[in-house]
């Protein structure tokens, strides 16, 4: 058999069969949808099935006006496909876009109108917006296609496959988390700053980063929001796409180089070398053309009734708050969604994706929430998609509200927005929440009893709200630089303020707020359930009160020097992240029951300040639970009481003894995993006013360690 | 673009001047493909180098590959800090031996 194989480096097809503005073209591949580097050229192609004629439109990079401008012949049209390779262009020294002719009949939902300038909705780079705030360039053709190199060396790279139940999230905004000064990166603000600040989570622990909105979007677009005195307000967040194909190119360091698709692949290379996964929160609840008075970028021009959800009379519903509604579950705009998440799968390497507002995804055209959604259920089963985390913010802005019902197929998480509330309203010594706090920290079966507690995102703080800090120190939202008067953002935020609002001296209100904190967090890394930080928390990092911050640029950036003001806090979070990893015990894949699977403890137990005796009644503000499988107990007490109260600890039944990981009463909040310190005491102990106490059983030697174990 | 070579302790050196992007890497690389010597090493001396653009990147890894390829040993040397910069965020700079002058590169090349 011969070794060798004839290199044809020539395609038989490679020549012209047309001349159109002085390119010469052929008829192009439909598929794959964008724009393609191939052998001598680029193939284009564009669909729209309401359109009459499409043309493409051909800029040098940053000039104001086009080159070129090529009508699709009739012979390169399949179906509502417009596809052609032009040859002769430089991929990397041009932009493009189209024009979409067609009716405009706003009553028919028809909104086409050829003088624009079309955005790619599969456009793998947006050029133009480089740098940070600047507005974008020309009036003619602001968000501008542009072709990417699809070559990147990932030198074996994959998905990590990480188990959702040994998952540790942390929330952070690209840009806010190594904008400020004190972060020391090279290149602040950006993709290439988050690798910097890769060691920063390893040390911390977590191994899995949510990263705030990372596609295209326009942070200049503030609806017309009329700033107070001098606050400058931007689309700060990102809840709001341009192009969902496109990394956003001022995130990234190189993107004046057209660079952004390989500086975001690097991170996420980074990111997997770092044993750490990459989710992306992603918004395909709506876009950022806003109603029939915002601007037309991309889909409003190419197929306005196909795309967006339409009134009879034409205009947009506005389940998401901002204006429109993609129309999810219409089969093109679904192929859409499919196309996009499989890019960034294949393409990127992402770990996984959060779904903002996922709840408008279950409604049909017309609004209605549907049992079955085509969307949600393709996603699910996609083999591109199999082992990628979908984790659903299951509710929207027009009142569905599915936390614990959204359509799963048992493969869907959710941010777990009861956890949150639960958690905020005991700590802060509301009575009545004792037996939901139960439930909730058992990674709530009430809600998830089918899928287990990976499917219950569980968070105490998130982007969207007080920081951990702001939540004990705040009892009302300051929102007055948002420019609404301070309407904007949630009323009911179950905080406390400690005593004070806002900023103090006071050292017993600093006392409490650190110890109110350090709860919070215990109950969130002990509890059942894929447990969320958000970004910052960790360090103390403050929002001055406001708790709606997505409008806000220096404001919402991480001021790094908090990681040596609160350098204790940092520490204590470290070790409640590294205890959390090293007991298996509290990252159960199926729900604890009352069954005892070693025949000595139960899966779970409940406790009150008499072991065996919980005190599930109304005005209950202390509970304690012992987890135990396999060798591995931990015991967790906790008292949302403003007084002290003994507590009498279970007893263990072998030679093994009760140590102290954490007491948010003492000195010490937590200690180094591993070398807890043995309780004098074994049989009760002192859990101090509005404090939580952790526990663990082992043999005093080191020895009765149990071996990792897996349900 | 401009290329010079010369030897120095037995290592080739080729000096790049000017922009290497889209325009120029098909024919920087053809030469560059050309001056590759049949064994021993080659410095690439980048001080020269205006401008550098993702077509510019590629061409330089795929000719440090093929060298890698020959038993070539291959450096890049002084290379400019905006470009330098660049490298490091996409990831590039990993990928090469990088020394910071032409002679720290020849030493390395040349043990």
């Amino acid at each position: 058999m011969s070794a060798t194989t004839p290199d044809w480096t020539e395609r038989i097809d490679a020549y012209p069969t047309h001349r159109i503005a002085g390119f010469d073209v052929r008829a192009g591949r439909p598929l794959p949808f964008g724009a393609t580097r191939v052998p001598g050229g680029v193939n284009f192609s564009v669909y729209s099935n309401n359109a009459t004629e499409m043309t493409l439109v051909l800029f040098q990079r940053g000039e104001p006006k086009p080159f070129a401008e090529l009508t699709f012949p009739g012979a390169f049209r399949t179906g509502g496909a417009y596809a052609m390779t032009v040859l002769g262009l430089d991929a990397d020294s041009i932009e493009y876009g189209y024009r979409a002719d067609g009716p405009w009949q706003p009553e028919a939902g028809h909104r086409f109108d050829r003088d624009r300038i079309l955005s790619d909705p599969y456009a793998a780079v947006i050029s133009g917006g480089e740098r940070w705030g600047e507005p974008r360039g020309g009036d003619l053709y602001r968000h501008r296609a542009a072709l990417s190199y699809q070559d990147f060396d990932w030198a074996g790279d994959r998905q990590l496959d990480l188990p959702l139940r040994d998952l540790v999230i942390y929330e952070l905004h690209v840009r806010g988390f190594t904008r400020h000064p004190s972060s020391g990166v090279a290149a602040p603000g950006t993709f290439a700053g988050l690798v910097e600040k890769i060691p920063y989570l390893k040390r911390l622990g977590v191994n899995c980063v949510e990263l705030m909105p990372v596609f295209q979007f326009d942070e200049n677009d503030t609806h017309g929001r009329q700033a107070p005195e001098g606050v400058r307000l931007y689309n700060y967040w990102g809840y709001s796409t341009v192009a969902f194909f496109a990394p956003h190119a001022a995130y990234a360091a190189t993107s004046e180089y057209g660079m952004q698709v390989d500086e975001f692949k690097n991170l996420v290379k980074q990111l997997h070398r770092n044993g750490i996964e990459i989710i992306l929160d992603v918004v395909f609840n709506h876009t950022a053309e806003g109603d029939e008075r915002g601007p037309t970028i991309s889909f409003r021009g190419l197929d306005n009734r196909t795309y967006y959800m339409l009134t009879p009379e034409g205009y947009y519903y506005n389940f998401s708050g901002t204006g429109n509604t993609l129309d999810c579950n219409q089969p093109v705009v679904r192929g859409f969604v499919l196309d996009c998440l499989r890019y960034w799968v294949s393409e990127f390497h992402v770990d996984g994706f959060r779904f903002d507002l996922a709840s408008i995804l279950d409604r049909a055209s017309d609004g209605t929430p549907l049992p079955n959604p085509p969307l949600i259920e393709a996603l699910a089963a996609d083999p591109i998609l199999r082992d990628t985390k979908l984790i659903a913010e299951a509710w929207d802005a027009g009142g569905l509200y599915q936390v614990g019902s959204f359509p799963n197929y048992c493969r869907w998480s959710e941010w777990n927005g009861k956890y949150r509330d639960t958690v905020r309203r005991f700590l802060k010594g509301d009575i009545g929440t004792t037996g939901e706090l139960a439930t909730r920290l058992l990674g709530s079966p009430d809600l998830y009893g089918e899928r287990g507690p990976t499917a219950s995102v569980n968070f105490v703080t998130a982007h969207d709200g007080f920081t951990m800090h702001d939540l004990v120190s705040y009892n009302e939202k300051h929102n007055d630089a948002n420019g609404e008067d301070g309407n904007d953002g949630e009323s009911h935020n179950r905080s406390w303020n400690c005593g004070h609002e806002g900023p103090t001296d006071d050292p017993e209100v600093l006392a409490l707020r650190g110890r109110q904190v350090r709860n919070a967090l215990l109950l969130l890394l002990c509890a059942h359930g894929v447990p969320m930080l958000l970004a910052g928390d960790e360090a103390g990092r403050t929002q001055h009160g406001n708790n709606n911050s997505y409008c806000l640029d220096e404001p919402s950036w991480f001021d790094w020097s908090l990681t040596e003001t609160n350098a204790d806090l940092l520490t204590f979070t470290r070790r409640v992240i590294a205890f959390r990893r090293s007991h298996p015990v509290l990252r159960r894949q199926l729900h604890a029951t009352g069954r005892s699977p070693d025949g000595v403890l139960p899966e779970v137990s409940w406790h009150g300040t008499r072991a065996w005796t919980p005190d599930w009644s109304a005005h209950s503000r202390l509970i304690a639970m012992m987890f135990a499988d396999h060798g591995d107990c931990v015991y967790l007490a906790v008292n949302a009481h403003w007084e002290g109260h003994e507590i009498e600890l279970p007893q263990l039944p072998d030679e093994r003894r009760w140590h102290l990981f954490a007491d948010t009463w003492a000195a010490c909040a937590a200690r180094e995993p591993g070398q807890e310190p043995v309780l004098d005491e074994q049989d009760w102990a002192f859990l101090g006013p509005r404090s939580v106490m952790v526990l663990v059983a082992r043999a005093t030697d080191g020895i009765g360690q149990r071996e990792e174990w897996r349900t | 673009m401009e290329l010079s070579k010369y030897m120095r302790d037995g290592v080739t050196v080729v000096s790049l001047e000017g922009d290497l992007d889209s325009h120029s890497a098909p024919e920087a690389h053809s030469d560059l493909a050309e001056l590759l010597p049949g064994a021993g090493s080659m410095l690439l001396d980048l001080h020269r180098l205006r401008y550098m653009s993702s077509a510019g990147l590629r061409m330089l890894l795929l000719t440090y590959r093929r060298a890698r390829d020959e038993n070539v040993r291959m450096a890049l040397a002084a290379i400019p800090d905006e470009i330098n910069a660049l490298m490091a965020a996409t990831g590039f700079l990993d990928a090469f031996t990088v020394t910071s002058t032409v002679s720290e590169g020849v030493r390395e090349l040349a043990t």
